[in-house]
Parts: structure tokens; sequence; C-alpha cells
């Protein structure tokens, strides 16, 4: 049988797939940049956040879990900075 | 064990998918962008392997460096339109030696090479006492086989100083707003945190001077790509001192042996663990402005090469 905390884990891991596939498919089909960036930010901050912690909860000592937190958390600031960088450019770019 | 055949089989047909991609695709831009995407999958590929530390360099020399070197280089280089005769008979000659290098490495995979499994060889094992420290990987590259790594550094100043003369450094975008500047601030302790980590841990674990210079100079292209946050104005002498300082502290502490009546690099057991973190530091931080000068593509003083001491700079 399982444990509570493996259950939440494969809930959680579930519903990171979930996030990634449809991420991926918008991004596969929606129509322009800027809504494509939306799906990919999106990916990036739930998609790997479930996924994170997920993982955290069945690490044998909890500092392991902690550091993929904080690996979570450096996403996080990335994919805001690289999500903007990129619109930022877009929008230049179509103004020229 | 049915679980990682499926993962393994994925990986193949995704390096394959990926190395087409990086040839055939329809414009030059997609291709480094598929480039790099096969650069991240080999180093997760290299750590399939159980191989982290060619895993660690491949992520960040092979996708990161390289990665923004080829996007850096884009809009100067134009594929040409129609090819030529030449570019045909340069297209059959690669075809025919990529076959002939297929049959000679299927030849060779199948015919000669031992297979070992578990650690890496029984003869770096048994002398591992003796080299100071206790990652095999680091024992052979600073100790048992140092020649080759003295001489890596060598051809990577000789590359860099033919860099140093082409052109001036590239301009750094200027563009980037306070968002990126604010990331800047947080990633770059971040990255000098890891580098030094690296360095540490290459003693023990995987990691050692060419992972540590390259999240370095990684360090240096998000300063460079932000235009916010600049480094410290530095002279030309520093920036010998820093290019030379590597080799010149893995050679010193090589012949320093030879005056003690041992051979050439042969590091006296007592001392050979400091030793090697002397040249690995002195290494992390030439390699680091190596590959960050041919990031940057050039010369970055404004006054090169008159200046001695003018303190002056454009990157």
């Amino acid at each position: 049988m399982f444990s509570p905390g493996e259950l939440i884990t494969a809930l959680l891991l579930l519903s990171a797939i979930v996030v990634f596939a449809a991420g991926t498919l918008a991004l596969l089909r929606l129509p322009d940049p800027l809504c494509r960036l939306h799906a990919l930010t999106k990916i990036d901050n739930l998609g790997f956040g479930l996924l994170a912690a997920g993982l955290a909860l069945i690490q044998p000592t909890w500092i392991d879990g902690l550091k993929l937190l904080a690996i979570w958390t450096l996403i996080l600031c990335s994919s805001t900075t690289n999500g903007y960088l990129i619109a930022h450019h877009c929008v230049w770019e179509s103004r020229r | 064990m049915m679980l990682w055949w499926v993962v393994d089989l994925t990986l193949c047909a995704l390096m394959i998918a990926l190395a087409a991609g990086s040839l055939f695709a329809a414009t030059l831009r997609r291709r480094v962008i598929f480039f790099i995407a096969f650069g991240l999958l080999t180093a997760i590929v290299w750590a399939r392997l159980q191989a982290p530390d060619l895993a660690l360099a491949e992520a960040a020399i092979g996708a990161g460096l390289t990665g923004a070197l080829l996007l850096a280089a884009l809009p100067t280089a134009q594929p040409t339109e129609h090819k030529r005769d030449a570019d045909r008979l340069i297209e059959w000659v690669s075809l025919l030696l990529a076959a002939l290098l297929a049959v000679v490495l299927i030849a060779v995979l199948t015919t000669l090479l031992p297979v070992v499994d578990g650690d890496p060889s029984l003869a770096v094992t048994a002398r591992l006492s003796d080299a100071g420290v206790s990652h095999p990987v680091t024992a052979v590259l600073l100790n048992f086989r140092a020649w080759d790594t003295l001489l890596e550094l060598a051809v990577l100043l000789c590359a860099t100083i033919g860099v140093l003369n082409l052109a001036p450094a590239r301009k750094a975008p200027r563009h980037a707003g306070a968002l990126a500047d604010t990331l800047i601030r947080i990633l770059l302790p971040l990255l000098i945190l890891t580098a030094g980590y690296l360095l540490w841990n290459g003693a023990f674990a995987p990691g050692g001077a060419f992972q540590a210079g390259a999240v370095l100079a990684a360090a240096t292209v998000v300063l460079h790509l932000g235009g916010g946050v600049r480094l410290p104005p530095f002279s030309l002498a520093q920036l010998r001192g820093l290019l030379a300082l590597g080799l010149l502290l893995f050679l010193s502490v090589g012949l320093v042996q030879l005056a003690f009546g041992q051979a050439l690099l042969q590091y006296p057991l007592a001392w050979a663990g400091s030793l090697i973190l002397l040249i690995e530091t002195g290494a992390t931080l030439s390699i680091a402005t190596m590959l960050s000068l041919v990031y940057l593509g050039g010369h970055p003083l404004r006054d090169w090469p008159v200046a001695g001491d003018s303190r002056d700079r454009e990157i």
C-alpha cells in the first residue's frame, strides 16, 4: 500500500504532466509569440513547481527537498525575466 | 529496467532528430537553436552514461557558451543562396570522410574495445591514494596525465590570443531593461558561488577548473547581455596576468619539481592535494577570462594594444 505522502506525490506529478502536456500543445498551436510565451512561462512556473513539490516530498532527506524548491525559486526568477525579455524584443521588432 | 529502455531509446531518437534539425532546418537561426537543444540533450546523455564530469562540461560549454557564441554570431553570418561547385565538392568529401569515420568507429567499437563496467579503470583506482585527490577524473586530469591538461591550457591560450587580435570586442546590447538588471543582481553572486563550489568540489566529486571557469565565463556573458551592471575596470597588464596565470602556475609548479630531482609535474605526495587546488584555482580564472574573450570576439580595451596602465574598457 502507498503512504499518504506517496499518494500526494503521485497526484502532484500527474498534475505536472497535465500542465506540461497542455503547455506544450499551446506552445505548438497558439497563434502569436506573446500567447506562446504565456504558455511557456506557465509550464516553467506551474508545471515545474508541481514537479518540484511532488519530488520534494519523496526525497530521503529534507535538505534535498529544500534544494528542489530552491531550484524552483531560481526558475521562477529566470523564466519571468526571460518571458519579459522575449516579449520586449517581439514588441521592439514589430515596431521597426 | 524496461522503463530505462524506453528513456534511452527516446534519448537516442531525440538526439538523431535534433542533429537532423540542426543540419537541415529552414533558417540558420533555427539550426542554431536546434544545436543548443542538441547540446543540452548531450549533457543529459552523458549524465545517463554516468559521466557527470562530462555532463557538467557539456552543459556549461557545449550548450551554454557555444550557444551564446553562435547566437551572437548570427546576424553577420547569412547562408549562401546558391550552392557553388566548390560547396558541392566539400559536401561530398565530408560525406565520404564521415562514412569512413563511421566504418572505422564501428570496427573499433566491435572488435578492440574491452568492455569495462563499474569503476573507471583498475589502474587509476589502484593508484588513487597517490593522487592527492579522491575523485578519479581530477586525479587523471591534474596528476597522472597533467601534461595533457597543461597543453590543453596552452592551446586555449593560443586560441584566445588569436581572438584578441581579430577585432574590438562585441558591443553590449543596451535595451535589456530593469527586470533583467534585477535578475543579473540575483544570478551573478549565485554563478560566482557555483564556480567556487565546482572548483572546490573537483577534489572529491565531479567538478574542477574547466567547469568552474565555464560558469564564471557565463557570468561575464550574463553581464554583457544585461548591459546595466558592468565589470570593474581592468588594465591590459591585469588582463594579460589573468590570461597567463593558469599556465604560469601550472608550469612553475611542474618545474619546481625538476629542481628537487623529481620528474616534471610529479608532485610530492604530502603536497599533491594543495598543489592541485592551487593549479586549478589559477586555471579557473584563466579559463574564465579566455572563454569570456572568445565570446566577446575580440579585445575588450579601447586603446588596444598600446595601453600599459590606462584604465579604460568597453565591455
